[in-house]
């Protein structure tokens, strides 16, 4: 029962790793930005399916296809975010037509990718997936522990690279005064279309730990949309430590969840997490 | 409580009250007016002698419902609902419940008091109990999310559909993952049948659905609904009771999509979650009142009985995949192009054309 119990908090840790590289786009997104991209787990998919095509047809790893992706999908969401600027953003802070506006692409997206590969699972092959690392009465899945692992780095260097360098800094400051950026000479759209490309090129990664961690498949992605801002909340916008906390407890409990209640049960518990944490502590737990 | 329902008619926005003058047709013309049209349709449509054609503009109807009801939240109060199929869904496997129930304990009191009414009197019924149950599950959450910023209550929205999918699917009574089947009377006194019973049902809500949205429109709670749209610190500040109305409005809203997907059951005759929670309804529910135009109770009319005729169409010629893909093209299109909706459009064309009258004379 303990080694159940303990296994069942440790693939939750790793599991929760893999949650924050699919969360921190969001996080950066609707967080800093104040862009509530709720396409963002379309675009993991998408990197999900970049990563397939490239694994099925040249036998690349899916890693180094995130990686090779990651300037791709950078330019896209510079893409993305001129568009809704050009469309909405400059006129008004109209939340309704910006949210229908990423809901239409979250569902096109969807529907392409249904057009264009079918509705069958997509996996992938790579030398790890499929070993296992015991530790003692633990059981590490190297499927599950390569991609929290990484994770894990992308965020050290998103901390950093916020923390630390100039548009960083800016990215970080932009929702918060746009005016003052003005009186530095920054331009508060340049910074803003940077931190969207930053945050959908994340999605590239996630995409393709994803893959790693499980067949893929179009409509996989809604199935992520309400854990990836149950996360956000959770952890206090515009966070990237609380993300990464919200990240392995959503993880744990899930996990928890799965391992004593089924698996069925197991998205219900982002939601709880989300209503409670917007019920009773709405900043986050690492909130301003 | 009651002392702030006065507050609500001060802070009027002018473009509202300009609209309240405009006038036309009484609440009670009006009902009687869609009542008779309603009345003339499917008498007309009976001549048709055709069960398909009851079957395919119930399915109209039921999107006239649904995006009636989105717009009573998003289109008056600027609240944006993903979860459309959430409540849809909350209505439809009511129905269910209610169905099993008189199945599976038909001799206990309760199955045999649910029995002895006939299914003509027990949908209407079931009708009511599912938009009461809905607009439970809408006051909850707004409840829990509307104090913060609009957008936490659209994705609390996005992630309900999850949930309430993973209950229905636990939920072994009502059929869980498998669905359930729902029976249908063989034998129906109406002319029509039952699929014509159906439809009229759905005519009546419709007919439900757009006097209430007109009416909502005109008074003192729509004038409140405007102003959250417009400005909602300041309809706060002005004295707007701004939660109790988005309360309001989550709950009729939630309520009337509850009560469209309560014949559903019965309409189709098998249920199953992934049917009930499709995700057309939630992109129909917010693309019918965008591409129509959200400002008026016309506008998811418009678009419903635009989207859902295409549809209806193209399903049968094209493929189902491609005509979402198609609504979902259009709602993009619409909501980057033309946010006023078709209505929108057409009344700047008007406008326009009046504007040259008075330069030319």
């Amino acid at each position: 029962m303990t080694e159940l119990f303990f296994n069942a908090i440790v693939s939750g840790v790793l599991l929760g790793g893999f949650y924050a590289a699919v969360t921190v786009g969001i996080s950066i997104a609707f967080g800093m930005l104040d862009v509530v991209n709720i396409a963002h787990p379309a675009f993991v998919i998408l990197g999900s399916y970049a990563a397939y095509i490239c694994n099925a047809t040249f036998g690349i790893d899916p890693i180094i296809t995130g990686i090779v992706m990651l300037p791709v999908f950078f330019l896209l969401g510079q893409g993305v975010y001129q568009f809704s600027y050009l469309a909405f953003e400059r006129h008004s802070t109209d939340n309704l037509r910006g949210l229908a506006f990423f809901f239409g692409l979250l569902f096109v997206t969807e529907v392409l990718l249904i057009l264009s590969f079918g509705v069958d699972y997509r996996y992938v092959e790579a030398l790890y997936i499929g070993k296992t690392l015991h530790l003692g009465p633990l059981d590490l899945p190297l499927r599950m522990l390569v991609p929290c692992a990484l994770s894990l780095a992308l965020f050290g260097c998103l901390q950093l690279y916020l923390a630390r360098t100039f548009t960083g800094r800016a990215i970080a400051a932009v929702s918060q005064d746009a005016t003052a950026l003005r009186l530095l000479s920054i331009d508060p759209i340049r910074i803003k279309r940077i931190g969207f490309g930053i945050a959908i090129a994340t999605a590239a990664l996630a995409g393709a730990f994803l893959i790693i961690i499980q067949p893929v498949e179009p409509s996989v992605g809604r199935e992520y949309i309400g854990r990836v801002f149950a996360i956000c909340v959770l952890g206090g916008l515009g966070s990237l430590p609380g993300t990464l906390v919200g990240a392995l407890l959503l993880g744990v409990v899930e996990n928890i969840t799965t391992t004593f209640f089924g698996p069925s049960w197991a998205p219900a518990v982002g939601f709880g997490l989300l209503l409670a944490t917007l019920a009773f502590r709405p900043a986050g737990l690492f909130g301003r | 409580m009651s002392g702030h329902a006065d507050c609500v008619t001060s802070p009027v926005p002018p473009a509202a009250g300009r609209r309240a003058t405009q006038g036309g047709l009484s609440n009670a013309r009006f009902l009687l007016v869609s009542f008779t049209s309603a009345v003339a349709l499917f008498a007309a449509l009976t001549l048709a002698r055709s069960d398909y054609v009851f079957f395919a503009c119930y399915v109209i109807g039921q999107f006239v419902v649904l995006a009636t009801a989105w717009n009573i939240l998003g289109g008056y109060c600027g609240y944006v609902n993903f979860g459309s199929a959430a409540f849809f869904a909350m209505g439809a496997y009511s129905t269910v419940a209610i169905s099993m129930v008189l199945t599976e304990y038909a001799q206990t009191l309760a199955g045999r008091v649910l029995g002895a009414i006939p299914t003509a009197v027990l949908l209407p019924l079931l009708i009511v109990f599912a938009g009461v149950m809905a607009g439970l599950v809408g006051l909850g959450m707004g409840y829990l999310t509307l104090r913060l910023k609009g957008v936490f209550f659209s994705i609390a929205t996005l992630a309900l559909s999850v949930v309430l999918q993973t209950l229905i699917v636990n939920w072994d009574f009502v059929g869980g993952s498998r669905g359930a089947y729902v029976i249908r009377p063989n034998e129906f006194p109406l002319p029509g049948g039952f699929v014509g019973y159906l439809f009229a049902l759905m005519l009546l809500l419709v007919v439900f659905a757009l006097t209430g949205a007109r009416a909502i429109e005109r008074s003192r709670l729509g004038f409140g609904f405007a102003a959250i749209r417009d400005d909602e610190g300041a309809a706060e500040a002005a004295g707007v009771p701004t939660l109790r109305l988005k309360l309001i409005a989550t709950t009729l809203s939630g309520a009337l999509m509850g009560m469209a997907g309560a014949p559903f059951p019965y309409y189709i005759g098998f249920l199953e979650p992934a049917s009930a929670f499709g995700l057309s309804y939630a992109v129909n529910a917010i693309a019918m009142p965008m591409v129509g135009g959200t400002q008026s109770w016309a506008g998811p009319l418009v678009g419903a009985l635009l989207l859902g005729t295409f549809q209806q169409v193209a399903t049968v010629t094209i493929s189902s995949v491609l005509n979402l893909l198609i609504v979902g093209l259009l709602l993009i299109f619409f909501v980057v192009a033309a946010p006023d909706g078709i209505i929108g459009l057409l009344r700047g064309i008007s406008r326009r054309r009046i504007a040259k009258k008075g330069v030319a004379s």
